[in-house]
């Protein structure tokens, strides 16, 4: 398989100006005035992207991730190592960035195509597909500065998608449009994956990369921690949120509680589907707490089968050792392997106080006829 | 894409994203008569107006003396405009246009040179406006001398992309060019022959000072023999006969015509130099832009 994105020891720096001065005279007068300090966005980053694969870059605000994209997409020259791209790439960096508000739609498809390295003939044979990708065919003659913001970014995404990029790179952006839209973008960049391209898609969404990519690399503090299959990235991504959230808290709430282990009372996580199954979360509070008590069930493949809390009735950790106990009635999986995460959020549910991923994993056996997730109990008959 | 691409690399980006700067001159040029009533007459008519004031306060106010002032502004004017107006628009272009900047990955120098472009297609109608004004007043052109315009051309043209890649750069760093470049444009246009001529208000002041080569000092100024040039072939006067009233009159050099193919082929080569210099400079001040947009 071919590399398409080689990045080799790639670190980018920043000056960060205290107190400078941007006009000429201050300047003269105060040549040496403000302070510079050298920041580190980037360290050593190596990676590569073959064809075919869909890679999410997550990290949380402040990470590097949009500087690497950057630099993938030659917006930023870092200040050391190399990038190689094969191909024709189109970045989707911030939706219509391009676009000139007086120009009418039309003109600013082309525009948009040429910025993106694209040429009129191109554009000429993909513009209608653009259009009707956008659904703004009403409105292609209007001057764009007259659009809604939606339909701003439906057209940015429609060419973007259209112009046939060898890589697509997405930085945060699928949250374009209403619902329907959005559904229409996913299925594009699936329709994406199927032709053998390569994706690389920034967020810090964990839900999307585990729908959409194969691979995630998490970015922390301009450092690579992770390289690998999208489950174990992510495992890693959220471990690294809980203990740089522990490093921020200053309440002291954070380090009270810890989520020790699973256990079940049979010693194993092995379920016959259609069984019932109960485990044991055992919990070290260094003080009382009363919280949300939140367990998310997810398969091998990353995708979300269920989330559950117990929102009507909150937990109360008391000092010590606490024990909460889950049961699952009638575990209506197929066969396969499920991690189970657990964890403890503040009683509005934005904070997460503790939290474990894959705390266990828990193997179903099915021995039915019906294929997929979940057993429905479907009967067909003719009437 | 190494931390710093070389010359030769600059150059071959910039030529394989010819596309975009056709894009983009065509869409200046769109956006900035969008919404006005009259549209490109604007660009014929705002310098037709300039002239019309020049006219008024240096032929009629001061008496320069200058026959047919009207064709002999216009000539020195289109190549003014261009020069001007190419200025004036790439000076803060990177800072106008920062967000796509940052954004979307191309030469940068190419927003400066498409405001340079949009400037060369409003120099081409006006020069069309020219040959308009000169066959309806049926003032012939020096026909021999006419192919020295392409070259002169070129020239202003080099000349004026490798100012505007640079301020535009330099505009990042500095915020005041901007301001700057109004007075400097002010002072450069005076210190130009279009409001008045060379041979006559220049060459004699300078000799009475008693240096005979210091004239040359005043063509140290490129834009002052490519208007020469442009005045030679379409103003063709050189020197207006003494009659009973006034004296002799010199208004342009009586230079041979191999002497205007040698000094404009000699400023193309350094215009030209002039010009992958500015690319250079550009490279260098556009690894920064990032942290100073």
């Amino acid at each position: 398989m071919a590399t398409v994105i080689d990045v080799q020891g790639i670190s980018k720096q920043f000056k960060i100006h205290h107190g400078r001065h941007q006009s000429l005279k201050e300047r003269l007068l105060h040549p040496k005035s403000g302070t510079t300090e050298l920041f580190n966005a980037l360290e050593d980053i190596n990676f590569k992207v073959d064809s075919n694969e869909t890679v999410g870059l997550v990290g949380h605000n402040g990470s590097g991730k949009s500087t690497l994209l950057k630099c993938i997409c030659g917006v930023l020259q870092p200040s050391s190592g190399t990038i190689r791209l094969r191909g024709s790439l189109a970045a989707l960096l911030e939706l219509g960035a391009g676009f000139q508000t007086e120009l009418s739609g039309r003109d600013n498809v082309y525009l948009y195509g040429a910025m993106l390295g694209f040429s009129k003939k191109m554009v000429d044979t993909i513009f209608d597909d653009v259009v009707d990708f956008s659904e703004i065919e009403q409105f292609i003659d209007t001057q764009v500065k007259f659009y809604s913001s939606g339909m701003y970014v439906r057209l940015a995404f429609a060419v973007a998608v259209n112009v046939d990029p060898d890589i697509l790179v997405v930085d945060e952006v699928l949250a374009v449009g209403d619902e329907r839209f959005q559904a229409k973008c996913i299925d594009r960049i699936k329709t994406f994956q199927d032709e053998g391209r390569s994706i690389l898609l920034v967020t810090h969404n964990a839900d999307q990369v585990r729908t959409i990519c194969d691979r995630a690399i998490v970015l922390e503090n301009g450092r690579m921690i992770a390289d690998g299959p999208t489950h174990e990235s992510l495992r890693v991504f959220r471990e690294h949120m809980m203990d740089s959230a522990t490093e921020h808290d200053h309440s002291g709430a954070l380090a009270n509680i810890s989520i020790d282990s699973i256990t079940s009372p049979s010693g194993s996580f092995d379920v016959r589907s259609g069984a019932s199954m109960h485990f044991d979360v055992n919990i070290t509070s260094h003080h009382a707490y009363s919280g949300n008590f939140v367990m998310e069930i997810f398969t091998r493949g990353g995708l979300l089968v269920s989330r559950s809390d117990a929102k009507g009735s909150p937990v109360n950790l008391t000092p010590g050792a606490n024990c909460v106990g889950v049961d699952l009635e009638q575990i209506p999986l197929l066969d396969g392997v499920y991690d189970i995460n657990v964890g403890i959020l503040d009683p509005r549910g934005n904070t997460v106080m503790a939290w474990r991923e894959q705390a266990a994993s828990m193997q179903v056996t099915y021995d039915g006829r019906e294929g997929g997730l979940v057993e429905l109990g479907a009967s067909i008959r003719q009437r | 894409m190494s931390a710093r691409a070389s010359l030769v690399t600059r150059l071959r980006n910039l030529w394989s994203r010819r596309e975009l700067l056709t894009s983009l001159i065509s869409s200046d040029i769109r956006i900035k008569y969008k919404n006005s009533a009259l549209g490109i007459v604007w660009s014929m008519l705002t310098p037709a107006l300039f002239i019309a004031i020049y006219f008024v306060v240096f032929s009629l106010f001061l008496k320069n003396g200058i026959p047919n002032f009207v064709i002999y502004l216009f000539s020195a004017m289109v190549v003014w405009n261009l020069f001007q107006s190419s200025l004036n628009s790439a000076t803060g272009v990177i800072v106008v246009r920062a967000g796509l900047v940052k954004k979307v990955s191309f030469p940068r120098e190419i927003l400066a040179l498409a405001n340079v472009g949009a400037s060369v297609v409003y120099f081409v109608i006006q020069l069309a406006v020219l040959g308009l004004v000169l066959a309806i007043t049926g003032h012939a052109p020096a026909w021999s001398f006419l192919w020295l315009v392409p070259i002169a051309f070129l020239a202003l043209y080099f000349f004026t992309a490798a100012l505007a890649i640079v301020m535009s750069a330099v505009t990042v760093y500095l915020r005041d060019m901007e301001h700057f470049m109004v007075i400097i444009l002010q002072l450069w246009f005076f210190m130009s022959p279009v409001v008045y001529s060379y041979e006559n208000s220049i060459v004699p002041q300078l000799h009475r000072h008693g240096v005979a080569w210091i004239h040359w000092i005043y063509l140290l100024n490129p834009i002052t023999l490519i208007m020469l040039t442009f005045q030679r072939v379409f103003y063709v006067t050189t020197t207006v006969a003494a009659t009973h009233t006034t004296p002799v009159l010199n208004i342009l050099p009586t230079w041979p015509m191999s002497t205007y193919l040698y000094m404009n082929l000699g400023l193309l080569a350094v215009m030209v130099l002039l010009f992958l210099g500015a690319e250079v400079i550009f490279g260098r001040l556009e690894g920064n832009f990032e942290s100073e947009l």
